[in-house]
């Protein structure tokens, strides 16, 4: 059994050495049972009450995971939104007026109730997006409570913000906000603007307006002065009433860049204050010299993170040719683990797909893909029987001109591409109209500061990817729209400077 | 990659890639939140228990302490399901006292050899004290390699003499204990993980620790191994077995370990004769878990043989 | 018999180079008194079209200065202006009358000297209060940095014809964007004279481009040019809402100062936040580890 060392061994590479990713050992199902604490209705939060929509009409919220009504949603009206808005700006005068140190008290407040009630808004949140009950327990609501405190110690040091400049509150902000980070994005929109002495009117995503409307149960039991926050729920509608409202000194919005275009025209002339975080096609690069399993793991994380409705996922990865050989079947092999199925079960790394419509885009695209010659992977997994469900999708073969390189997919699909040089890998990854993210892997320092100077994106992730800080600004370039959120420089637009 | 001896033109980075310390930690803290219940943990748990080298490696040790441990390694509790563990690991010098209890068994007699654990005899000592081992009996062998030639940057001497250890072996298994807290970074481990690769044969084994050190056997320098094995076997298609040694004490862990087995070498190094875990409170722990599991309630410590908490 | 002086043909700087329009056409610039001064070139969406193409290829090169550098230009040009104060303010006095006229205009170019001595000097340090180390809650060293947006598009106002330009050029220069700027159309001789002193005053060619002309024409193109990456505009509210809507195509970054708002004299026409209007925020991640 002994074989000299010296002995040059056989290459055996490809199917002798392939590795098995059987059943030898299934985990068993893992539910999360905590109690989410739904209510079969949900009313409009206006003045610190909840109210019923004038109009008297409600919608349905959807388990993505099972296709079946969560909740029966109030749908607002343009009276209702007005009712908000005025609220609002009656609240506001005490508001800003308030010392800073009592408003960062509430806030300190809201982050506490939040945290000591994670795991039941961490369940909703699942089940009201589809998203895996580890993904809302460990980064959403953990991130969203984070939020609310670093942006309560703001709330007396405004002076400290922009040099120079006296700081004021703009007055009441009207919010929009998008389904694939239901809380957190509720959190990013809020926490900066009340910290700032603003009021606001918020509207949540049609298909994901639970936690909003518990978050308000939060905003009732830490005392909040009514009118400071209001949230409004509906469709596209409702979210134009809300950023065409007269009383809105500035809007925010997270969504599709379709969307936030849409909004710039709509306010074209107005002069009113806007930030935009929207759309992204992010690339994310992978270079010879870079740490690989590490690589990969921020691969399946860039892209394969929240199903892939993240703006900022890596959804082009660039990698250099040299290496291809040495990533894509170590990708395959990740990719092979990556559990798909029921949202709750805490195993379940790829949750569902937010919508029926979502689910028919993603597929839309990737049959474009398929048909454009691209060559799609997808590992054998089963998903369930009901629900909106798609396995994790890499191509490869991919061009710069495929559609699945250039539009947003927004979904858990991965195009892969690859560059010869660094300024190959450069040219690559701006050539997209979008600049919310990119990701860079190499060993070498020079190198990530030379890319992270020439990525025409907003956030840089080098040797790493999808992190997220309250304390990092993040934000677009180009038509990933302007404006940052997190930060000092996140607080800025939150605020009449001078 | 080249995984062949350590004359390559290239730098040792190049060739075989850094690791970035804060990704590893983060891919195996994901690990930890795998949720393993029911049917699953029990096989986890069983499947633990037939890969521990149950181990004792202490001056104060005597043949009956020895037979003792031989006792619980063939039988570590009462019922028929549970499995014998994969092997006692003890000194050279009572290996003849294990092999008289394990003979005909498939428990098998490891001893730490080659100046364990600092390795800092002359090499002709080394090589003597693992012949004498084998011819003792030893069917396996847990070697150190030479952290001092390695950090002193001569790899090629590294790579000699496992070679040279790998000859004095004959038929028994070697295990190349890099001493993964005196390499220190995640890049010096990998890198002599790979030194060992290149010279060892299929089914030798590469080991975290000696347990004598203040850091021993982590989630992620088990990745960092991990991830080495399967780029070797990939590039050369030569399997090798791995075993974390130290600092693993709970079911828990363990079974964190395997989830991290499973998912980055697949099916084939769920065995004992490709994973291993160097322990001797794990055990205990694994069978209360056992226990647990089969009877609903959770158990004292002193129902389990040889345990050490008795409070 | 006295001698006959010879009338300098204005021309505008684009690309470096001195240009008229490519359509060929011109419009007169009549004095306050109503005397033909001079044939202003009436540049068109073409001559837009190439003076952004020209600042995007001076982009890169203007950005990758050192901020030193840039502050020495900035300061060179107000050195340039310094020398030329007869001839600027003559300038600006072809549409103003009588001695407080004169003053006015003699004040103006001092003022627009001040105002780029105060950018010359934030080159490098702006970067200091607008960018930071964020303190994130991990491994991680997590900094901001600023970067300028690209081409930037101004539409200078029609009064204070040299330092309303002015004050809207060298914040956006600054920072190492390079602009295309629409000069007054009510007296645009200035931005004449201003493009002269710009190319002996070591700005790179296609850093700053000058174009005169009608708002009328050329604003409808600033709005929608998608390689503009954003505009600031001293305009009227239609102009305003033709730009909002021009913006939106291409989610430009747009900032309106209605005319007749902004007092470009007073010193919150300049600062910091007028350099900040026109970067782009930027955050890396990298992992700390060994």
């Amino acid at each position: 059994m002994t074989r000299p060392a010296e002995t040059p061994r056989a290459r055996t590479r490809g199917s002798a050495a392939a590795l098995v990713f059987g059943d030898l050992w299934e985990y068993d199902p893992a539910p999360e049972t905590a109690d989410p604490r739904l209510q079969e209705q949900y009313e409009l939060f206006i003045n610190g009450r909840f109210i019923a929509p004038r109009g008297g009409r409600y919608f349905d919220s959807i388990n993505p995971a099972t296709g079946r009504r969560l909740a029966r949603i109030a749908l607002a009206g343009k009276p209702d939104v007005d009712a908000a808005y005025r609220a609002a700006a009656r609240a506001f005068p005490a508001w800003s007026r308030l010392p800073g140190r009592d408003r960062a008290k509430y806030l300190f407040r809201i982050a506490r109730l939040l945290q000591d009630r994670a795991r039941e808004f961490a369940v909703a949140e699942t089940m009201d997006g589809g998203k895996p009950i580890r993904e809302s327990r460990d980064f959403d609501l953990p991130m969203a409570a984070a939020h609310f405190f670093y942006h309560a110690g703001w709330a007396d040091k405004l002076e400290y913000i922009v040099p120079g400049g006296r700081a004021r509150p703009l007055g009441v902000v009207g919010q929009v906000i998008p389904w694939n980070f239901p809380l957190l994005m509720l959190a990013w929109k809020l926490a900066p603007a009340l910290a700032m002495g603003n009021c606001v009117v918020l509207k949540p995503a049609e298909t994901t307006s639970v936690t909003c409307l518990k978050f308000a149960e939060i905003l009732r039991d830490a005392g909040l002065p009514p009118g400071v926050v209001n949230f409004v729920t509906g469709a596209g509608g409702v979210g134009a009433a809300v950023i065409a409202h007269p009383l809105a000194a500035k809007v925010a919005f997270t969504g599709s860049t379709e969307v936030g275009k849409a909004i710039m025209r709509q306010l074209a002339g107005t002069g009113k204050r806007m930030t935009l975080e929207l759309g992204g096609k992010a690339a994310n690069i992978i270079f010879d010299d870079a740490p690989l399993d590490q690589a990969v793991e921020g691969i399946v994380n860039g892209i394969f993170f929240n199903q892939g409705h993240v703006c900022c996922a890596g959804s082009r990865l660039l990698v250099q040719e040299s290496v291809a050989e040495r990533v894509i079947p170590r990708l395959k092999f990740r990719l092979r683990h990556l559990r798909v199925g029921d949202p709750l079960d805490k195993n379940t790394d790829i949750g569902a797909i937010n919508s029926k419509a979502q689910l028919a885009r993603i597929r839309g695209l990737v049959a474009a893909g398929v048909r454009e010659g691209a060559d799609c992977y997808q590992p054998a997994c089963r998903l369930p029987d009901q629900g909106y469900f798609i396995r994790p999708t890499l191509f490869t073969g991919v061009t710069q001109s495929h559609r699945i390189a250039r539009e947003e997919i927004f979904g858990p699909v991965l195009s892969v591409l690859t560059f010869r040089t660094v300024e190959e890998a450069v040219e690559k990854a701006n050539n997209t109209p979008y600049g919310l993210s990119a990701g860079v892997w190499t060993d070498k320092g020079s190198r990530i500061l030379k890319l992270s100077t020439e990525l025409k994106a907003g956030v840089v992730w080098a040797n790493t990817y999808n992190k997220f800080d309250p304390a990092s600004p993040f934000g677009g370039y180009k038509e990933s729209g302007f404006g940052r959120e997190g930060g000092r420089q996140g607080l800025q637009d939150y605020l009449q400077i001078g | 990659m080249n995984a062949a001896r350590h004359s390559t033109g290239l730098g040792w980075r190049q060739a075989f890639g850094p690791v970035d310390a804060v990704g590893v930690e983060e891919r195996v803290a994901k690990y930890t939140t795998r949720s393993i219940k029911k049917a699953s943990k029990l096989w986890g748990l069983r499947c633990a228990v037939s890969m521990v080298d149950l181990t004792t490696l202490e001056g104060k040790d005597t043949p009956g302490k020895v037979a003792s441990l031989c006792r619980k390694a063939l039988r570590p509790h009462e019922g028929e399901d549970i499995p014998p563990v994969a092997a006692v690991c003890v000194y050279p010098a009572m290996v003849r006292h294990a092999r008289r209890h394990v003979r005909g068994t498939s428990v098998k007699v490891a001893s730490v050899a080659t100046a364990f654990p600092s390795g800092q005899a002359p090499l002709r000592t080394r090589l003597a004290e693992v012949k004498a081992a084998v011819g003792d009996g030893a069917d396996e062998i847990d070697m150190v390699i030479n952290r001092g030639a390695f950090l002193a940057g001569e790899f090629g001497r590294v790579q000699d003499e496992i070679a040279q250890v790998v000859a004095a072996c004959g038929p028994a298994t070697l295990k190349v204990i890099l001493e993964v807290s005196e390499l220190e970074t995640y890049d010096a481990i990998r890198h002599a993980s790979f030194l060992a690769m290149a010279v060892i044969r299929p089914g030798d084994f590469i080991k975290t620790s000696t347990g004598k050190t203040g850091l021993n056997a982590t989630l992620a320098n088990n990745q960092v191994m991990l991830d080495a094995i399967r780029d070797h076997y990939l590039e050369t298609g030569v399997a090798i077995g791995m075993k974390p040694a130290g600092g693993i004490r709970t079911a828990k862990q363990a079974l964190q370990f395997l989830v991290a087995v499973k998912e980055t070498l697949g099916d084939a190094w769920l065995t004992n004769t490709r994973y291993r875990f160097g322990a001797s409170a794990l055990l205990n722990d694994l069978l209360r878990q056992i226990e647990k599991e089969r009877q609903g309630c959770y158990q004292a410590p002193w129902n389990f043989s040889d345990a050490t908490e008795a409070y | 018999m006295p001698r006959l002086p010879i009338i300098k043909t204005p021309k505008v700087l684009v690309g470096g180079a001195f240009i008229r329009s490519e359509s060929g056409r011109v419009f007169p610039l009549r004095s306050g008194a109503g005397a033909a001064v001079a044939n202003i070139p009436q540049c068109t969406r073409k001559d837009l079209r190439n003076a952004v193409e020209l600042a995007a290829k001076a982009g890169p090169g203007w950005a990758r200065r050192t901020p030193y550098n840039r502050g020495q230009i900035l300061y060179r040009i107000g050195e340039m202006l310094e020398s030329r104060v007869a001839e600027m303010t003559d300038a600006l006095c072809w549409t103003r009358r009588g001695s407080a006229g004169r003053a006015a205009a003699a004040q103006e170019v001092s003022q627009t000297i001040d105002r780029l001595v105060h950018y010359a000097g934030w080159a490098d340090k702006y970067e200091q209060l607008l960018g930071s180390v964020n303190p994130v809650a991990g491994p991680f060293f997590n900094f901001t940095v600023t970067e300028p947006m690209g081409v930037v598009g101004l539409i200078a106002p029609a009064e204070a014809q040299l330092l309303g330009l002015v004050s809207l050029i060298a914040p956006a220069v600054v920072s190492g964007n390079t602009v295309v700027a629409l000069a007054s159309e009510q007296n645009p001789y200035p931005a004449i004279v201003l493009g002269e002193l710009l190319a002996t005053s070591d700005v790179p060619g296609g850093v700053v481009n000058l174009l005169t002309g009608f708002q009328r024409e050329l604003v409808p193109s600033f709005a929608t040019h998608a390689h503009l990456r954003a505009i600031t505009a001293v305009v009227g509210p239609d102009h305003a809402r033709t730009l909002g809507l021009g913006a939106a195509e291409s989610v430009k970054r747009l900032k309106v100062l209605p005319a007749g708002d902004v007092d470009f004299g007073d010193n919150a026409a300049q600062g910091l936040s007028w350099i900040r209007a026109l970067v782009e925020c930027k955050t890396t991640w990298h992992p700390i580890g060994a």
